[in-house]
């Protein structure tokens, strides 16, 4: 295509100068053929499709103002005498990058706003990303051909956590440094290598002198560019396989409904970038975050109530808060089940959300590709196990929180912590069965409305006294909307003889498999669409029912 | 000298020294005794008292007996001192409603000042306790707020806070906020230890210690204190933080994704 410079054209005169810039570099990357690829690349509309943006941009955010944040923090525990602006904290010892980190707050030019900039975008990142991956779980954008993205978009997650969890360690103040001696804590818990593993971290006795220089190449290097790498294959696995969308008229599994990326979604994008720049600033000029002036210098001896991790780490607090403190000893050897089992269902409860995707393709036996997406409540038993999930996180959250539940809500700590205990095990159970149910209704109410159209509120009186209130039929895209939808049928276990007459045996795990798939698509899980036979019963000839 | 010399084998002589070493002991005493009991007029002392037992009688010994020796309902005030009666009813927790709350909440003072003070002068009459400190005491001269501040991360801060923001204790036990704690009551808090609260006697904390952790509370936590970063959102640390960052961070973000989706350039329906 660096051919499109014809000898006619140059005999009218040079080509303008942007052209031949674009000539220039088509002729060494190929971009022209790129961009014809990609620039119709179409996008549907939808604000839900918008949450992975808002991460991509708080990522970008955060990588902005932590490379500011660099030039001017020590990644050092060398012990100083404080005598900046901060006056509560003259003539204390610290350390430099507790040092450093109050002279970012109060001597830098932007410090303090950029510093929290960046704090609370890593809030927000996280936060994002949750919602980001609900999204995914409960429209089902996670089946064929998306499971590998799946994967990224959750290891994202999980290194987001730990990014933020190093980050926020770094100033070496009084809240975080309790937070390096819990995960300390964790890791001694471990039998037979926790005590090596907590010596090679720290490079000794807690709490050493290395831990914020190490954590530091961890933070700035090594999780970021995974995390950039990773980012980068979502993506482009998000262009090969193009946006999902939600179902609707002229919307099939083959084509994608929306906007061209060039120009009308690179525009979007492009200002939404600002948006998100923008709001984030907002939030970090009108609030406060981790105020590590207030919170003072970390020595080993001191602690103080109320000592959280941020918010995404609140759930792994929330599993030791309610552990019970058990131990085993034998032989002179401890064994501190209190911590070490919490530290065992950590991984689980993230692992639990990730693997649901090949549960469920191996359950339902679907290979087919989708792009349509689910509405959740036609999917009742993933959304039921969705909101399971959250459920425990949330009470797990509510534990890692119970003193600030105690004291703003009047409420004894002890037995907010036996509420999670119980709730634990019951919550997510209640909230499967009820969720479930909530799903089953709604699907009723959208056969309803298909069968029998919107009730329209106007009440109608007959001539013989009978009161009626008319029902509006519903739209044809309407209707189609409301019954794309395909409804599987439960696996069968197959016949138990073969064709000879010889009983087969048939393995435990088809047995669980059919079971579950019953589970998923029995007669108790979905509420049979209207066919197009009852459909037009219904209509033909009487107006109303 | 001579006239000493010569009368000091007076059979007198010796009742004399008794005397004046005597006196001199009383005078002595009279000056160095603790300022509670030598200094005050004896009379308007005894006035106090009574006055105090008057209140006593008829607000408090329902629960701490009519002489002070405590009932199964509330313990003895015996030796607790005027520092104790000051904390306990100038911060409104006395006289409390009941005695079978998991702790007695803060809540405006049922007496006035003067009050205070009888109520305080007759539970010192029964035994010696802490006496109710001086301006100069708590006062904020010569303290030095950053040794405070550590003074308060070692021994205060894993029950109210880094910044005295408050913090649970068991069954429905808390430490309260100290913001808007006059320093005095701080001070008596330190040395009498009240409810679950350990007492700080100056052997502990000496009395400048004490001093120090209430300039800390009042540069920190005090009318004046600002908030170099914006919202201090209670200053209760991440839990706070991760709530707003959901509500009003993502909230807000989630509002600019729909009003972003919900302007688009959508084509002519024909």
């Amino acid at each position: 295509m660096s051919t499109t410079t014809t000898p006619e054209s140059r005999a009218r005169g040079k080509a303008p100068a942007g052209e031949r810039v674009a000539d220039w570099a088509d002729g060494r990357l190929g971009i022209y053929s790129l961009a014809k690829a990609n620039m119709r690349k179409i996008f549907p509309d939808h604000w839900s499709f918008m949450l992975g943006e808002i991460c991509l941009y708080s990522f970008i955010i955060i990588i902005l103002t932590g490379v500011y944040l660099t030039l001017f923090f020590h990644p050092s525990m060398n012990e100083v005498e404080y005598h900046g602006s901060y006056v509560p904290l003259q003539g204390q010892l610290m350390s430099e990058a507790y040092k450093s980190t109050l002279d970012i707050s109060f001597d830098v030019r932007g410090g303090l706003l950029i510093r929290q900039i960046h704090h609370w975008a890593a809030l927000i990142f996280v936060a994002g990303m949750f919602v980001h991956m609900m999204r995914v779980f409960f429209t089902g954008a996670f089946r064929k051909p998306r499971e590998i993205n799946w994967l990224f978009g959750f290891l994202l997650l999980v290194l987001g956590m730990f990014t933020g969890f190093t980050g926020y360690s770094l100033p070496d103040d009084l809240l975080s440094g309790t937070g390096i001696r819990f995960m300390e804590g964790a890791i001694l818990s471990v039998p037979i290598v926790g005590t090596y593993l907590s010596f090679f971290l720290f490079g000794g006795e807690f709490p050493g002198d290395d831990f914020v220089a190490r954590f530091f190449s961890i933070h700035v290097l090594l999780l970021p560019g995974i995390m950039l790498g990773l980012v980068v294959a979502h993506l482009i696995l998000v262009f090969y396989h193009k946006h999902t969308q939600f179902p609707g008229p002229g919307k099939t599994n083959k084509n994608v409904v929306g906007m061209p990326l060039l120009p009308v979604y690179m525009a979007k994008a492009g200002g939404f970038f600002f948006l998100v720049f923008g709001v984030l600033a907002a939030v970090a000029a009108i609030a406060t975050v981790n105020p590590i002036w207030s919170i003072g210098p970390y020595r080993p001896d001191m602690v103080s109530t109320g000592a959280q991790p941020d918010w995404y780490m609140g759930f792994s607090e929330g599993l030791i808060r309610v552990m019970p403190g058990w131990e085993i000893n034998f032989w002179g050897h401890t064994l501190v089940l209190g911590v070490f089992i919490p530290l065992m269902i950590f991984p689980l409860v993230l692992a639990a959300i990730a693997v649901y995707p090949f549960i469920e393709s191996w359950v339902t036996g679907d290979k087919r590709e989708h792009h349509i997406l689910d509405r959740p409540r036609n999917a009742p038993t993933r959304t039921a196990f969705g909101v399971a999930w959250m459920t425990l996180y949330f009470v797990l959250l509510v534990g890692g929180g119970n003193d600030i539940w105690a004291t703003h809500f009047h409420l004894s700590i002890n037995a907010i912590t036996w509420f999670v205990r119980i709730a634990f095990f019951v919550a997510p159970v209640v909230a499967f069965i009820v969720t479930k149910r909530i799903c089953l209704g709604l699907q009723r109410r959208d056969k309803e409305k298909v069968l029998h159209g919107r009730e329209s509120g106007i009440i109608k009186r007959l001539p013989h006294g009978e009161f009626i209130e008319v029902h509006e039929p519903l739209s044809q895209e309407q209707l189609y909307t409301l019954t794309a939808h395909e409804q599987p049928k439960p696996l069968e276990l197959g016949p138990e003889v073969d064709e000879n007459g010889v009983r087969r045996k048939v393995k435990a795990s088809e047995k669980l498999r059919a079971k579950l798939s019953k589970g998923f698509y029995g007669e108790e899980s979905q509420i049979p669409k209207p066919t197009v036979e009852e459909y037009k019963e219904i209509t033909s000839g009487h107006g109303h029912h | 000298m001579k006239k000493l010399s010569a009368r000091r084998r007076h059979p007198l002589a010796a009742l004399v020294v008794l005397l004046l070493a005597l006196a001199c002991t009383g005078g002595l005493y009279a000056v160095f005794a603790p300022a509670d009991k030598a200094q005050a007029d004896e009379t308007a002392q005894s006035l106090t008292i009574e006055e105090g037992k008057k209140l006593y009688t008829v607000g408090c010994a329902s629960c701490h007996g009519t002489g002070g020796q405590g009932t199964s309902d509330g313990p003895s005030l015996v030796g607790v001192g005027a520092a104790a009666v000051d904390f306990q009813v100038g911060t409104g927790r006395m006289p409390a409603a009941t005695s079978q709350a998991a702790q007695i909440p803060d809540k405006p003072a049922v007496y006035n000042q003067a009050q205070i003070d009888q109520l305080a002068a007759y539970i010192a009459s029964l035994g010696a306790g802490p006496a109710i400190p001086t301006e100069e005491q708590y006062g904020p001269e010569g303290a030095d707020a950053a040794k405070g501040g550590e003074l308060f991360r070692n021994n205060c801060a894993q029950c109210h806070n880094f910044t005295g923001k408050g913090g649970a204790l068991t069954h429905g036990k808390y430490a309260p906020s100290l913001e808007g704690v006059t320093p005095k009551h701080i001070y008596e808090a330190m040395l009498t230890g009240p409810q679950n609260m350990p007492s700080f006697p100056d052997t502990t904390l000496s009395e400048q210690n004490k001093k120090d952790v209430i300039a800390y509370l009042n540069a920190v936590n005090g009318e004046e204190t600002e908030s170099p970063g914006g919202l201090s959102l209670g200053g209760l640390g991440p839990v706070s933080e991760g709530l707003f960052a959901w509500v009003f961070g993502l909230g807000a973000l989630i509002a600019v994704a729909v009003w972003v989706a919900a302007r688009t350039a959508k084509a002519k329906k024909s």
